[in-house]
């Protein structure tokens, strides 16, 4: 009992210790943001990592997204003889809750885990502390660029996400349900209002960020060799996408309160 | 101690945690400027960690630790960079940046910072500092295209196109052919006559009294001897002897074979 009751209090100390050290990466990042030195090249490295990296995968999750949404949504639909709305049904679902959540899953299972895995290595092999060594600031030079880089690109990738969703949407349409074309674009781009536009950029915003700073802190406070690089990048894979999920259902609540 | 000249270098009383462990108790040791302090122990002994001490790597929990006099241990992170400009360390394992070149790493710190020189000035540091450990032929190679041998000798070529004053070195030969062993030990002592303060950490008896100035003696994170090579020698406390010659131990794992053939072929073994 005592041993068991301890275990739980040293766990709660480790998890206060885990939010501690993140906020404060995710603070010293933040700061790197908005000081010098900026490292352009490094970031711009990263753009084209992350953004032209992801792109293809982001392609298919819309595109496939789109077409099975606009495949259900017929079949929920057709008794009401509504099926020509099923374009309302798959903008705003995509908007609103598919592209941007499903996009940051996939980028953060490509991204976020490429970002752990590349700092976890560097830390095991003594590359952060030559950093130090040298006098540049490995949050700086390896956080804050690639924070930046997230910030930008995720929602430029969800937007492209979302559109291709809605196009893929338009070819099951096309192809399956003969919904006329006109019919299709016109009722996807009224059923899509300026909270959902704002809702649809605000997410990957936040998700971006949690990509990037789980990805950093995963990588940095990683120990034991090549087997912590591993445990690391797992780590970062489940915890971004669980956070998320939540930051998705509370950004969403929060949204509903203010707007709806 | 007789501290006649100001200390480059000193710990004084440090005392140091990681995690749970007690890594270091109560070291006290300086490097006067000019000279070579080697650091002797078997590993595990915080030898290491008492480099990343002196970089700033790591925070003493108790003790001071001071720079030229200058006392380290509350500086901030961004403070710690200007007294790191005087420092350069040769990690382990290279610690190359796997993203840059060798040129690119050799020269990392030119081109990151300040810029007081020309590219052309960088060039040329960069190609005399490959030329000194022999690598002049490698310049566009990544680290991984590198035998461990090759990375390391890289390291010690960035840590000494740095310029810095004071150098460190993490067991600069473990994992060395005898021959770049030797080059090794006679690029410290070549150093030496340049005046440049160093500071090695080796288990490697022989590089040890090669170039040492003064030797201190770590075991299990607490200072065991502090002197010359010649009073090491001399010395009669059973532990140090045990170090210097394990054979005299026989029921002890050896963790270094006896005499100069054992220690060169184990270090051949290890390429
Ligand atoms: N980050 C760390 N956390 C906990 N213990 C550590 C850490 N780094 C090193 N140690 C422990 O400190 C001791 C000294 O390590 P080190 O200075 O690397 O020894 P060495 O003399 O071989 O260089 C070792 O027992 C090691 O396990
Ligand atoms: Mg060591």
């Amino acid at each position: 009992m005592i041993s068991a009751s301890f275990n739980i209090k040293s766990k709660l100390i480790g998890y206060v210790l885990v939010v501690q050290e993140f906020t404060f990466l995710c603070a010293q990042t933040v700061a790197g943001l908005v000081r010098p030195p900026w490292y352009v090249r490094e970031t711009v490295i990263q753009l084209d990592r992350i953004g032209v990296g992801s792109l293809f995968i982001v392609v298919l999750t819309g595109l496939f997204t789109g077409m099975v949404l606009a495949l259900q949504g017929a079949v929920q639909l057709e008794p009401y003889g509504a099926t020509i709305y099923v374009s309302s049904l798959i903008s705003t679902s995509v908007v609103r809750e598919l592209g941007p959540v499903l996009a940051a899953l996939m980028i953060a299972g490509r991204v976020g885990t490429g970002i752990a895995s590349e700092i976890a290595s560097m830390q095991v092999t003594e590359q952060i502390d030559a950093l130090r060594a040298e006098g540049t600031d490995p949050i700086q030079k390896l956080a804050a660029t690639r924070l930046a880089a997230c910030l930008l690109m995720i929602p430029i990738l969800t937007i492209i996400t979302n559109t291709i969703a809605i196009l893929g949407g338009w070819l099951v349409a096309r192809l399956y349900l003969a919904i006329d074309s006109y019919f299709y674009w016109t009722w996807a781009f009224e059923a899509l209002h300026a909270h959902d536009l704002i809702l649809g950029l605000v997410k990957p915003i936040v998700f971006a960020f949690i990509i990037a700073m789980v990805g950093c802190y995963a990588g940095f406070y990683t120990s034991g060799g090549t087997v912590g690089v591993g445990l690391s990048t797992t780590r970062s894979m489940v915890s971004s996408s669980i956070l998320i999920l939540m930051s998705d259902f509370f950004i969403t609540k929060l949204f509903m309160a203010y707007s709806w | 101690m007789n501290e006649t000249k100001p200390s480059m270098i000193t710990l004084d009383h440090v005392w140091l945690t990681l995690g749970d462990r007690l890594i270091l108790k109560d070291v006290s040791l300086d490097v006067q400027p000019g000279k070579t302090r080697v650091i002797l122990g078997g590993s595990g002994s915080g030898k290491t960690t008492i480099l990343r001490l002196i970089l700033g790597l790591y925070r003493a929990d108790r003790g001071s630790i001071r720079i030229e006099g200058q006392e380290i241990s509350h500086l901030a992170e961004r403070e710690m960079f200007r007294i790191r400009q005087e420092m350069a360390m040769v990690f382990q394992n290279a610690a190359l940046f796997d993203s840059l070149t060798v040129r690119e790493n050799v020269g990392y710190r030119l081109w990151e910072h300040g810029r007081l020189l020309s590219d052309e000035q960088i060039e040329q540091t960069v190609q005399e500092s490959l030329k000194f450990v022999g690598l002049e032929d490698t310049p566009e190679k990544m680290p991984a295209e590198l035998s461990g041998g090759m990375r390391k000798r890289v390291g010690i070529a960035r840590a000494l196109a740095s310029g810095a004053k004071v150098l460190l070195y993490d067991e600069p030969t473990a994992g060395l052919d005898p021959i770049n062993t030797c080059m090794v030990s006679r690029l410290i002592q070549k150093l030496k006559t340049k005046g440049v303060t160093q500071v090695v950490v080796t288990h490697d008896l022989e590089t040890a009294y090669q170039v040492a100035d003064h030797i201190v003696m770590i075991i299990k994170g607490r200072v065991l001897f502090d002197g010359t090579p010649d009073e090491i020698r001399h010395s009669g406390n059973p532990a140090i002897r045990e170090f210097l010659d394990p054979g005299s131990m026989p029921s002890e794992w050896r963790p270094q074979p006896k005499g100069d053939e054992g220690v060169a072929r184990q270090q051949a073994d290890l390429l």
